[in-house]
């Protein structure tokens, strides 16, 4: 009990006083998972609107293929990735394996498509007369696309929300791909494997006590997304 | 007061769906500052019409024309929606205030707020719902709702407006209400409108002229006293309210009358018709009368029938009375007669219509 | 609405603010050619002491080290491939077999500590006064006591199944062994709590003494040495391999400044050194 205790002290001390290796690894983990998600929101909401409002060969394969996406591992993603990125793979020309940029690359892929399927979800799920009224009041094709954007704005941030949840709480494919460098591609994940294995439990906690605080906040407004009630 | 000019025209529109015709309308004129009522049963297509005017769907066939002009491109079909205005049966109302949602049209024609802000304001006072204007449109009642989608549409100042079965999914009190509003407006405006029913009252209050349809095609265009009573067939009959359809033959004429034999009663009706003709008559319900007692009272009803009362049903303003005379006969009788005749099922009871009352088709 | 813009303006700013650390990190550092990757154990890392030296070799020489700690297996692995550049590693065996491949092109001894066979306080098994690790291991299969091992085929684990080998005795599949998967540190964890025997190195053992509750019962066997030395790869195989880095990085490691940072480090929090600085001394001569 008195190493939780302790630990918990100590984990609270390392945060209010913004220990600097403490908010320096936050703040990395925010960065390439902000990074990350802005990249996934760009792909993920605009393909997962053009298949909800278009119709076209093969669009039930392409739903079923973002769905499975949904549930990419972590883990395979960082396999494939690092695969990929070595010197001597396919685009190891790039030479960003074990940079920010890799873990980046990595983290978008996993979210990417958790974004797509939320927002094809949300498209999907406005009135379906909504479009006939936006085009009877006269509006542009793009205007209509932008419109149905703004109607889906909350369950559009909320697969943005669980994008980054899913991505800030991932440590196999950061590892993987990142390698855990001090102050380089250390983020709050993988820093709290490693110390724990190096028996300091208070960072350890202090990290997992502010990756607790973010999935809170991310939650929060999921629930708020969720509990409010549609126009009619 | 209408002026006979038309504003659009639909020529052999057809509409698939699956290969098969859910449409199929040879020919559709629409005037200036006409109101015109589709109406018909559920699937009629009525729907599916308003979608193919509107060039919201693509015809399998056919031509629309807009003041004369042919819509064939999808730049004339974007032009043409920006004069027009549509109401849909839900609201449809954006995740906003009810000011923005009245302006939406406004904002989507680049308009600024200096420009669109007093037209929005006519057009949330035009329907009552000036105390809403910053309300969320999430929040609003079904009929607050629909007020503001209707707001939303005049604000445009459309050239014509169509209503999908604008007000089916509201209760009887706030539909009553929005109806005489949107009758008011209509006439204050003048705006030429194509709204779709399947509540013949609502279509006979609010049109110029009223246009039948079932099964993808219009069965009858008129005016709503001509459909009304002289429906072209039997199925327009049933769906205007002839709810007394009586098969029988004639056995004898006048001058200007004759007799129809119905289950071996004999129903007189106006008009010229052969002996041996086989013929349908309809009855109105609200043209049957009911009275209690003796039958020697004097009246200038040509048809009398002795009967017994089946059934009682409560329809709001009336109740409506099935009779067994021999053949079965539908009245429309007020709540207040119900009570002081104590109308209840199984009472004998004798009830009469004019002759002119009867429609005939042949058969 | 104004929630919807606020997201979208913050989201813009947050893209832009990243976009422009990625590219001045990332390109300045790429631009130079001056990356070395280097592939070492979880020990080195757990016990703090690159923490220590990485700085100092990159401010002496602008390089920029990205340290992968995983197991001596799979640092040997990546040198394999080409996908290092330099392993501090601790597998003498796996080391000279790596270099009679000639996978890489120098292999100089940096330091030792050793390892030690560490169990519960009242030792089901017996092993206080044991002097022989292969002795100790007898004892701890004939009592059936719990047995942790890495199973990563790390520097720990290698040792740890030579001294099975010596012992004569094939553990594979035993109930009383079981193997972690994990680093150091996460073992000895996971033998604290499980009340289990393990084999770990003085240096990470040091470093989490204090919140284990586990003692040491065996040490000082010359079996029991860990060595640690550092590997150039050779670059005739992998043409993208930094060679002048991982020459450079070799040199700093055994150079005299990092030799005495090495036989201090530690003295300060645990009151002896965790490691013992080797270069230019014999193999063979060590522990005797």
């Amino acid at each position: 009990m008195d190493i939780i205790i302790e630990g918990i002290k100590q984990a609270f001390i390392l945060i209010f006083t913004l220990d600097p290796e403490v908010m320096g690894i936050t703040w990395l983990s925010l960065k390439i998972s902000g990074t990350a998600t802005i990249i996934s929101m760009v792909l993920g909401v605009s393909t997962g609107t053009a298949v909800a409002l278009t119709r076209f060969p093969g669009r039930r394969i392409v739903i079923s293929l973002i769905n499975t996406g949904m549930g990419l591992p972590p883990v395979v993603v960082g396999l494939f990735v690092t695969v990929f990125l070595w010197r001597n793979g396919p685009l190891g020309f790039l030479e960003i394996l074990y940079t920010p940029a890799s873990i980046i690359l990595a983290q978008a892929v996993i979210a990417t498509p958790i974004v797509m399927g939320i927002s094809l979800a949300a498209m999907q799920n406005l009135p379906p007369g909504l479009r006939l009224q936006i085009l009877a009041l006269g509006a542009t094709r793009i205007q209509m696309v932008w419109m149905l954007i703004k109607e889906a704005r909350l369950p559009l941030l909320s697969a943005i929300m669980a994008g980054f949840g899913g991505v800030i709480s991932e440590v196999g494919a950061s590892i993987m791909v990142g390698g855990n460098i001090k102050g380089y591609t250390r983020v709050l994940t993988t820093a709290t494997v490693m110390e724990t294995g190096k028996g300091n439990f208070d960072i350890a906690m202090a990290l997992g006590i502010i990756l607790l605080v973010l999935a809170f906040i991310i939650n929060s407004i999921l629930t708020y997304v969720q509990q409010r009630e549609r126009p009619r | 007061m209408t002026i006979e000019r038309p504003i659009l025209e639909a020529r052999n529109l057809q509409v698939l769906r699956g290969g098969v015709p859910v449409l199929a309308i040879p020919e559709l004129t629409i005037n200036e500052r006409q109101v015109l009522s589709l109406i018909g049963p559920n699937g009629a297509g009525k729907s599916t019409l308003l979608l193919a005017l509107t060039c919201l769907i693509q015809p399998s066939m056919g031509n629309i024309f807009f003041r004369g002009q042919r819509i064939t491109s999808h730049h004339d079909a974007f032009s043409y929606r920006r004069k027009l205005a549509m109401v849909f049966q839900e609201p449809l109302l954006f995740d906003t205030t009810v000011f923005e949602n009245v302006a939406a049209g406004l904002k989507i024609r680049g308009m600024k707020k200096h420009e669109y802000c007093h037209a929005v304001e006519k057009s949330l006072d035009r329907f009552g719902i000036s105390h809403l204007t910053s309300r969320s449109a999430v929040k609003l009642s079904g009929g607050e709702a629909q007020r503001t989608s209707l707001a939303r549409a005049f604000a445009l100042e459309p050239e014509i407006i169509f209503l999908d079965e604008p007000f089916s999914s509201l209760d009887p009190p706030t539909r009553s209400s929005l109806i005489d509003d949107l009758e008011r407006i209509l006439r204050e405006t003048k705006t030429t409108a194509v709204i779709t029913t399947h509540d013949q009252m609502e279509a006979m209050r609010l049109s110029d002229q009223i246009a039948v349809m079932d099964r993808g095609k219009i069965l009858q265009t008129g005016i709503p006293s001509e459909i009304m009573n002289n429906p072209v067939d039997e199925c327009v009959a049933a769906f205007v309210g002839m709810e007394t359809a009586l098969a029988g033959d004639v056995i004898r004429s006048y001058d200007g009358s004759f007799i129809v034999s119905v289950s071996g009663r004999e129903v007189e009706a106006v008009g010229t018709a052969a002996p041996g003709d086989s013929v349908i008559c309809f009855v109105r319900p609200e043209n049957v009368t009911i009275t209690t007692g003796g039958s020697g009272d004097a009246t200038s009803a040509r048809n009398r029938f002795p009967g017994k009362i089946t059934r009682v049903t409560p329809a709001g303003l009336f109740h409506k009375i099935h009779l067994d005379c021999g053949f079965p006969l539908v009245a429309y009788i007020t709540n207040i007669s119900v009570e002081n005749l104590s109308l209840v099922p199984g009472k004998d009871v004798t009830a009469s219509f004019k002759a002119t009352g009867v429609h005939v088709i042949k058969k | 609405m104004k929630l919807f813009r606020k997201c979208i303006a913050c989201a813009a700013v947050l893209l832009s603010a990243t976009l422009f650390f990625e590219m001045s990190s990332v390109k300045t550092v790429q631009a130079q050619q001056k990356i070395i990757i280097l592939a070492t154990t979880t020990s080195t890392q757990d016990s703090g002491l690159l923490d220590v030296l990485i700085p100092v070799f990159e401010k002496k020489t602008g390089y920029f080290v990205k340290t992968i700690a995983v197991g001596s297996g799979q640092a040997m692995a990546m040198g394999r491939k080409g996908e290092a550049d330099v392993l501090l590693v601790h597998s003498p065996d796996a080391e000279k077999k790596f270099m009679a491949e000639s996978l890489g092109i120098s292999r100089r001894l940096v330091m030792h500590n050793d390892f030690i066979i560490i169990g519960p306080g009242n030792d089901p098994a017996g092993l206080k006064g044991v002097k022989s690790s292969a002795e100790a291991f007898k004892r701890i299969a004939a009592s059936g006591s719990l047995f942790m091992s890495r199973g990563d085929n790390s520097g720990t684990h290698s040792k740890e199944k030579a001294i099975w080998k010596s012992a004569g005795i094939n553990p594979e599949g035993r109930k009383w062994y079981q193997q972690t998967g994990l680093g150091m540190g996460q073992t000895l964890n996971v033998s604290a709590e499980k009340k289990a025997y393990t084999l770990a190195d003085r240096g990470t053992y040091l470093a989490l003494k204090k919140s284990l509750g586990l003692g040491i019962l065996v040490e000082g066997d010359a079996d029991l040495l860990n060595i640690y030395s550092v590997i150039e790869i050779n670059p005739g195989k992998w043409p993208k391999v930094n060679a002048q880095g991982a020459k450079s990085f070799a040199d700093f490691m055994v150079s005299t400044e990092v030799q005495g940072i090495i036989g201090k480090f530690g003295v300060e929090k645990y009151g002896s050194p965790l490691f013992f600085p080797d270069a230019g001394k014999k193999e063979e001569s060590l522990g005797r």
